[in-house]
Order: structure tokens, then sequence, then C-alpha cells
């Protein structure tokens, strides 16, 4: 059997502080996706994004219209990546407004069939649902492949051991068998070059024409 | 190459007074720069098309046609026609007409403007832009082409037997350029009819604008209107000057720290470093526009932006009178120098493209007489 070649992934880290538990997070999960990839034979080249570098590009990109070249740099990453592992605190039941204002500046169709996992990091277990209802939906709206299980660890969930039913460790590495899963059945998708192969006139008339 | 400004038509208060001037002391300030356009030796104006506030210039041909009536040589435009929202029946018959009174004076500029709600107001689809784009374009081409025309489409009543009126002054259509900022699609329909392609180049890093009149050039060659270096290119830029570059940035900072479109966003240093716009002194705005070349190839049209985000009339007319004096004659020189002798140095001008049509037709009259005497013979 041949060797597939090194899948990349982008790990996109919305934590404010640091250190920060939604980097500890991301890393377990990053650490775990690694280990799952290269027991598949696959190598993985990983990337951390931490949001908290590019807020005031952020923001910029948002008055102004425009990413700033770094940003630019960040959201061709992600656009590139065979998968996305994103972690973001839970504020107010809800991904941070850091985490939200990365995907605002995405190209809307960029995440499209992306194997993708979601994590959250928040004080107690009673807002673990935010995944659920926050960020799934954001995700689903990007048509992101995001997969099954999604990662929400509260502060008690640091001592919470590795013998309880459902602990974190537990729960990270099956998160991750599962984002494996999805990189490795899913080819390599080359972002096409809207400058350097342009859709002809001709064609983009006939689709213009095309009836409802 | 020719040198004009472009205007919004923004009523903005000015940051530094807090007063704001009416709709009507606003639409007397951009005829006052159209004015001064040509009396500072720039050869055009263009006007934007606004239908919400704090815009006022709704209605291009109603002011061009005065600014019209009131200049001898000043080509007259816009930044940009609506022909997303806009009727193109009511684009060819409103725009002929406008040739007509200026002699010839007019070339337009397409897109599709900027603000969602105008979309519903004027009965279409923001979801459509690119669609109305080039389906209204197709039809305006037409009528200003085909002296009766039938069609049918998707988004406008179809016409049967229609002859848009005026007819073209001299059946000379107005050259159009189409202006996008990130669109491909639209430099793709800019080359594909051989028109010209306009760049505003005020909110994107350059490599942005690189990369899209590149597309327009080589495409325009693609399609078969000539080497990708004739293709004709405008540029917009967005420049404040003082003698010294230090009151320069001084004068200028409230109102870019205050401007709708960046102000609260980053630094004016980091914008400047980011984008087109220079704010300095007479030599760094020459020296910048003329790196604009270096970015895009030999262009043959650069607009600047004058009057907007609540600059004082008395400040604007200043800006003109130094972009005239001293900023413009040297880039006319410098561009001049360095622009190789195949290269276009405008976009056509409505008596050029006349003279060569009759020249056209007295040779193919030449060659059926020949032709003829060949067949007699």
């Amino acid at each position: 059997m041949s060797q597939p070649a090194a899948r990349s992934i982008v790990v996109v880290s919305a934590g404010l502080s640091q250190p920060s538990t939604t980097r500890l997070l991301a890393d377990r999960l990053s650490a775990a996706v690694d280990r799952h990839l290269r027991d598949a034979g696959v190598e993985a080249n990983i990337e951390v994004l931490e949001l908290r570098e590019y807020a005031q590009d952020l923001t910029n990109n948002l008055l102004t219209g425009f990413p700033s070249p770094r940003l630019q740099a960040a959201i061709d990453e992600v656009l590139g990546a065979d998968g996305l592992i994103a972690v973001t605190p839970i504020f107010s039941a809800s991904y941070s407004g850091l985490f939200k204002m990365f995907f605002d500046v995405v190209d809307r169709d960029g995440l499209a069939g992306k194997p993708s996992l979601i994590a959250a990091t928040g004080g107690t277990a009673r807002h673990s649902l935010a995944i659920e209802h926050a960020i799934r939906p954001l995700f689903a709206y990007l048509n992101a492949a995001v997969v099954a299980t999604g990662v929400y660890a509260a502060a008690e969930d640091w001592g919470g051991g590795l013998t309880a039913d459902g602990n974190l460790v537990e729960r990270i590495d099956r998160a991750a068998s599962e984002l494996t899963t999805a990189i490795v059945a899913r080819p390599h998708q080359d972002q096409p070059d809207r400058f350097e192969s342009p859709v002809a006139f001709e064609e983009l008339l006939r689709s213009n024409n095309a009836p409802d | 190459m020719q040198f004009g400004v472009f205007t919004v038509g923004d009523v903005t208060p000015d940051p530094t007074t807090g007063h704001a001037v009416s709709e009507a002391e606003r639409i007397q300030i951009m005829v006052t720069v159209a004015l001064k356009a040509e009396e500072v030796g720039l050869d055009v104006f263009a006007t934007g098309e606004h239908h919400n506030p704090p815009f006022v210039p709704s209605s291009p041909t109603t002011m061009l046609g005065y600014v019209a009536a009131k200049t001898e040589r000043l080509m007259l435009s816009t930044a940009t026609t609506l022909i997303t929202t806009n009727d193109p029946v009511k684009i060819a018959e409103d725009y002929a007409m406008l040739q007509h009174l200026a002699g010839g004076r007019v070339d337009l500029m397409m897109g599709r403007g900027n603000m969602g709600p105008v979309y519903p107001w004027f009965g279409q689809d923001i979801r459509n832009g690119i669609a109305l784009a080039y389906e209204n374009y197709a039809l305006l081409h037409r009528l200003w082409r085909e002296d009766v025309v039938d069609w049918e489409g998707k988004f406008r009543t179809p016409l049967t037997g229609f002859t848009s009126t005026p007819r073209p002054l001299d059946g000379v259509p107005p050259f159009v350029w189409h202006g996008s900022i990130r669109s491909p699609e639209i430099a793709e329909q800019a080359a594909y009819y051989g028109d010209g392609f306009f760049h505003n180049n005020i909110f994107w890093p350059k490599e942005h604008v690189q990369r899209m009149v590149e597309l327009y050039r080589r495409r325009f060659e693609h399609y078969g209107h000539g080497p990708a270096d004739q293709a004709i290119v405008g540029l917009g830029g967005h420049v404040f000057m003082r003698q010294n570059s230090q009151d320069a940035i001084r004068e200028f900072r409230p109102y870019f720290d205050h401007a709708p479109v960046y102000g609260g966003s980053m630094s004016l240093e980091d914008y400047m470093a980011q984008t087109p716009m220079t704010i300095g002194s007479p030599q760094e705005v020459i020296d910048r526009t003329m790196s604009f070349r270096e970015i895009v190839g030999d262009y043959q049209r650069q607009l600047f932006l004058a009057d907007h985000a609540g600059l004082p009339l008395k400040t604007v007319l200043e800006q003109m009178d130094m972009l005239g004096e001293l900023v413009v004659p040297v880039l006319r020189r410098e561009f001049a120098a360095l622009r190789p002798a195949d290269v276009p140095d405008g976009p056509p001008l409505h008596p050029a493209v006349v003279a060569a049509g009759a020249t056209r037709n007295v040779t193919e009259r030449a060659d059926e007489n020949a032709t003829a005497t060949l067949v007699a013979g």
C-alpha cells in the first residue's frame, strides 16, 4: 500500500488569556489527531492560529473591508487545510466574539465540506450544550463537515481522571478519531484560483441565462 | 494619459468643526469641483451614483448635463453607474442624450453599488448582483449598437422592435469602463467586450489591484482586442497634500479618523502602508502615483478622490490647485516618457473614434471600388 501524502490541519484557538485553557484543549486535540493520523500512516502538518494575535486585524477587516496581509495569510491557511480544529471559550452562552469575527471574514464557501472538529471550554458543565446550539449551527451554515463528537471541557474536567465513563481524555480521543477518519477519506482539495484560471465569459453568461 | 477627480457626493460633517453642509450646498460643491477640474487643467470629472443618505448624487446625468453646459473640454464620467438596479434602457437613453449635449465628452463606468437595500428599493435582489451586471450590460451594449432591438432576458420586461433614442452621437456609443474592487467576473466582462477596466485602488492592498488588472489584461488579449499591454486601465487614488508632508498628515488625520469608510479602524500610518492612500507632499504624491505603473503597467486614466469626509470646499479647491499646478504636469511628462509608443495614452475619445470610423469607411469604399473595377475589368 502506498504511503498517503502528508495532510495539513489548522487549529483555530480563540482563548484570550495566556496561558489559556482553550489553548490547552486545542493542544490536546491536535496531539490526539496527530497520533491517530500517524497510526493511519499519514504525516500530519499541524498549524495553530491564536486568534488573540489577530484581534486588531480582525477589527480592521470588519471596518475597512479588507484583511491585512498577515490576516490574509491566516485565512489562506484555513482555506487550504485538509482539516480544521476550532476551539473557543464559551462567553455569555455562546462562542466568543473573537471566534465569530474570524469566521465572519473567512470566505463564505471556504469551509464547505472541510472535515472539522468543534470544541469549547467553560467554567462549568452547565454550558456544555453551547457546542450544539451555538457552534454547530455556525459550521452547519458554512457547510463544514463537522464530526459528530464535539468536545466541551469544563474546569472540573481537568481533574476528572481517566476512569470515569466519558471522561475528557476519552472524549478527546473519540473526536480525534472521527476527524482523522474524515480527513483520510477525503482527497486533498486544491483551492481554485479564480485569477489564474478564470471562468470564461461565455460560460459565466450561460450559467447566468440558465433557468432558475 | 487622463487625470481627473471622482466624487462620492457624501454629506459628512467636518470632524474638526462639527459643521455639515446642506444637500443644496453639497450639490453646489460637487459642481464647483467639476468646474475647478477644467480650470486647473484636469481631464475628467466623475460623479458617483447613490440612492441613500448621506449621499446626494442620485441623478448623475442631470448634474453632468449642467456641468457639460459650463465646460469646454472636460470629460464627464461616472464612478459608478449602477448597472444592477438601473434599467439598461434608461441608461442607454440618458447617456446618449448627455453625449449629444456634451458634444461627445462622455464616458461612464459600470458598477454594482455597495448598499444592500438599494437592490430591493429598485425591485432587485442583491444575490443577483453579477447576473444583473451581465444581463443589463449585454442589453445596453446592443441598444447603443443596433437601431432596432428584439430582446428577452430574466430581469426586465422583453423588448420587441425597440429603438433607443437618441441614437449615440455620430453612431459612436460612449466608451464604457467596468469597475470592480474584488470580483474577477467583472474583470472578465470588461475583457470580453474590449471595454476599459477601472479599479478604485482605495480600499484594497496593491496586490489585489495587481491581480484584478493582470487578469483583465490577459483576458483582453485572449478575446482578441489587442495585446494585453494595450488594454484600457484606470485607477483611483486617494491623496491629500501640503508642501510639508508633516503638515498634510496633521491636517488630514482628523478627517481620516472620522471618515465613514475607514474611521475607527487602523492608524493613518498603517492605512497608508497597506493601501495606495498617500498623505504627504506633492513630490510624495508624484512618487506614489508613478509607482502604480509598476503595479498595473502603463495605464490610461488616473482619478483622485478630492471632496469627501467633510473636507471644507476651500481645502478641496487648494488640493485641486496643487494637483493642477504641481502634480499632474509632472505625472503627464513622466508617464509619457515611460509609455511605449504602441500603448494608448488614454481611453478612446469620441472625435478620434469618429475619425477612425470615417477613415475605415473611406478605405472600405476604396476597396469596394477596387473590387468593382477588377470585376468589371
